[in-house]
């Protein structure tokens, strides 16, 4: 009750950082009460969801507030006691502004922890301190690997019914360690009880052999994707072009009617005024001949942007085509090797015909080939080791897979471009999303000629 | 920690306007025929802003569309017509009054038309034939929003299937559908209500003077601060008071409640929602407080 008594942080938006970040877990981990142990103890729920909840549970024949039922939205939900499907929750602290994506733990459901994670700068995965790592658990860090979440926090929940005893919480440390290995994960482990609050967002006393940050200074102190993405902007800088600005008659203003700017959101670097571009994938060469935004022009627009940029020649640029810049440019490829998850209820069967969306672009593929299926149940494997043979894939199944393009795209390695690697797989007939895709890395005089393969 | 993080790179605020124009641009960009759901409220305003800065130096290519009840507040309808003129921008209005005029609807025993809303604003999509709806929902505002997509696939009644939704991943948006299909685009999704008060500030962004303390006429019905209206009969024991209020949403007069309120500038409306301990929709909705989960049934109907 304090929670709502006490005076309510304002952080202010303009000030503040974002970071997006997913929560994954089993069945009866007690995700719902972790997620609404943090916004309880950040004061981020207001009086009327708190009463509304207190009412619920109340009627439910329990006391106080389950804070489960603050998250659980959709009524077949709270019937079967379940989250179906992802919650986006919001929350802030003095340092730092956060969404949530809060996805279900049910299996069937992986495909929304897939759906969470692909934008989340950092996963906390759940796990209970009775049970330790399970498959499902094993299922949520290899979708973490796959889409190489750069933070993965472990919160190993419900210490209060181990008795806050140290051993077991180790074991399941040094477990998740050798996970993390295999996968290449960074994982920070936290023993928590949710329930009790213990090192969600306050430091525990019942756990004094544990020296390590809460989940919530985790979550104010790691460094966002786009952050991480400008550290590293020693690399080059892309632009997928979403719209050209071309407004002749609807020109607000006489001297625009001849404007022509590409408009997108920056997804990798730092663009400056000056730089040379590769357009993609024709190849064509052109310079940044101005940066423009409604506020006036910039002299350097950074990954996260909106923008639009002149380019100094009149070259052949349209929706679809990829902006780079010219020192790192990727190469466009008409054969693709990739990490697909497949999220569709129908299998995905070799020569399948999709449509592959891959930042504004759009064209047309067929699975060349499936090489195989990552069975999570193999012990202790990396992922590429625990591929196993397969040649179809069913719901939730996370695969390798070729893919002939009809046309060439400027796709890169997810790994080390986490935008420009990632693209989704779409039903041509009825538009529905099939899968997730994340190409593989190209290594040197391994792959056929414009082949992208490890 | 101290905010250097933000000094390198993109605040909350600026990140989650390069987001919403992001979405913006690229559902224009694989639309047909685009249109922006705009009632004259302060979020479809901010969705209307954003799509100028997404356009600049264009015109918005997008018409707007409103539903009205015939119990919108003048004043707001009085902004809205404003707004569309200062933009140079086509808005078409699906008049509920004419489907209950013509027999089509009929008024419901308590008088509220939010309700009635669903059918004029799906004949208004499919005979304007549009095919990419925009919307100014954010998730903040309730359970049911909490779960949709930014992108959102409707049938031909306009339903929401909240347990079959198309996977969004990063941020490659689908808005592929069939004929008779539509998406509903909410460039909002990831805002908080205090985000749209920031943003309206910084961007100096005018909105109807409901939205700021005013000396008016209310009384009171469970719970909620009622301005006198046709469709609302008062009754005796509802006893008429000048209070200073503020409106927190511009909806339908007949459901939409008031707050005291000496909040007159967006300073000072900021600094009161960041302060309220009471959700936007609970403080002001009567609409969505009939049952826990009135807001999804509705949007399974083929409401916003």
């Amino acid at each position: 009750m304090t929670a709502i008594a006490s005076a309510p942080v304002a952080p202010d938006s303009r000030q503040t950082s974002l970071l997006r970040f997913a929560t994954a877990g089993s069945v009866d981990d007690g995700k719902s009460t972790l997620v609404g142990r943090l916004l309880h103890d950040t004061k981020s729920i207001l009086a009327d969801a708190y009463a509304a909840v207190e009412r619920v549970t109340r009627e439910r024949g329990g006391a106080g507030i389950d804070l489960a039922l603050l998250t659980d939205g959709l009524r077949a939900e709270r019937e079967q006691g379940i989250t179906i499907d992802v919650a986006y929750r919001y929350f802030s602290t003095p340092q730092r502004t956060f969404i949530l994506a809060d996805c279900p733990g049910h299996v069937q459901y992986t495909r929304n922890t897939v759906t969470g994670a692909s934008t989340a700068d950092a996963l906390v995965v759940l796990v209970d301190a009775r049970h330790g790592v399970l498959e499902q658990t094993r299922r949520h860090l290899a979708v973490a690997a796959l889409l190489r979440v750069p933070h993965v926090i472990v919160a190993v929940n419900k210490i209060d019914l181990i008795d806050y005893a140290q051993q077991p919480f180790a074991a399941i440390e040094a477990d998740v360690a050798e996970h993390a290995r295999r996968l290449a994960l960074s994982i920070i482990t936290v023993p928590v009880s949710a329930l009790e609050g213990d090192n969600v967002a306050v430091r525990s006393e019942r756990t004094p052999w544990y020296s390590g940050p809460t989940v919530l200074d985790l979550l104010e102190t790691l460094p966002s994707v786009d952050e991480a993405e400008r550290a590293a902007a020693a690399g080059g800088w892309r632009l997928p072009v979403q719209y050209v600005l071309r407004p002749q008659d609807a020109a607000l203003t006489p001297e625009h009617r001849e404007y022509r700017g590409y408009a997108g959101q920056v997804s990798q670097g730092v663009i400056h005024v000056g730089d040379d571009v590769v357009v993609q994938p024709s190849g064509r060469r052109t310079m940044v001949a101005g940066i423009d935004t409604a506020d006036g022009p910039l002299a350097e627009a950074k990954s996260g942007q909106s923008i639009a940029i002149r380019l100094a020649d009149e070259v052949d640029v349209a929706r679809g085509d990829l902006l780079s810049s010219a020192s790192d440019a990727a190469i466009p490829v008409k054969h693709l090797d990739a990490h697909v998850a497949w999220l569709a209820d129908r299998p995905l069967r070799l020569r399948e015909r999709v449509l592959v969306q891959h930042g504004t672009a759009l064209v047309q593929g067929m699975v060349t080939g499936i090489s195989g299926v990552l069975d999570i149940t193999l012990p202790g494997g990396t992922l590429d080791s625990s591929i196993v043979p397969g040649d179809s894939l069913a719901l939730n199944d996370i695969g390798v897979v070729t893919l002939l393009l009809a046309q060439p795209l400027a796709i890169e390695d997810y790994g080390s471009h986490r935008r420009t690697g990632a693209f989704v797989l779409v039903d041509p007939q009825d538009g529905a999303t099939l899968a997730a895709g994340t190409a593989r890395a190209a290594a040197p005089g391994t792959g056929q000629d414009g082949y992208l393969s490890i | 920690m101290s905010t250097t993080s933000v000094k390198a790179g993109l605040s909350t605020l600026e990140a989650l306007e390069a987001e919403g124009i992001h979405i913006l641009r690229e559902a224009v960009a694989t639309a047909r025929k685009p249109v922006i759901l705009f009632s004259g409220g302060k979020d479809s305003v901010a969705v209307l802003h954003l799509a100028t800065k997404a356009f600049w130096p264009g015109r918005v290519p997008i018409e707007l569309l409103h539903v009205d009840t015939g119990h919108n507040f003048d004043e707001v309808i009085a902004f809205r017509d404003a707004t569309v003129e200062r933009l140079g921008l086509r808005l078409k209005v699906a008049k509920v009054q004419d489907y209950i005029d013509d027999g089509r609807l009929r008024e419901r025993p308590d008088g509220t038309r939010n309700a009635l809303q669903t059918v004029p604003l799906l004949e208004a999509i499919s005979d304007g034939g549009y095919d990419v709806v925009f919307g100014g929902a954010r998730r903040d505002e309730e359970k049911a929003r909490a779960k949709e997509r930014v992108v959102s696939l409707r049938d031909e009644f306009g339903a929401w299937d909240p347990r079959n939704q198309r996977p969004e991943l990063w941020n490659l948006y689908n808005t592929r559908h069939l004929p008779g299909q539509h998406v509903r685009v909410f460039p909002l999704s990831n805002w908080t209500e205090l985000d749209v008060w920031r943003y309206i500030e910084r961007e100096a962004i005018e909105l109807p003077a409901l939205y700021y303390a005013h000396e008016r006429e209310v009384f009171e019905r469970d719970g909620l601060l009622l301005t006198p209206h046709p469709a609302l009969s008062r009754r005796d024991t509802e006893a008429l008071e000048r209070r200073v209020v503020r409106y927190r949403t511009v909806g339908d007069a007949s459901c939409t409640g008031a707050v005291e309120s000496p909040a007159a500038s967006v300073a000072d409306v900021i600094a009161e929602v960041a302060a309220t301990r009471i959700t936007e929709r609970g403080a002001t909705r009567a609409d969505d407080r009939a049952s826990e989960a009135a807001m999804e049934d509705r949007k399974k109907e083929g409401y916003f």
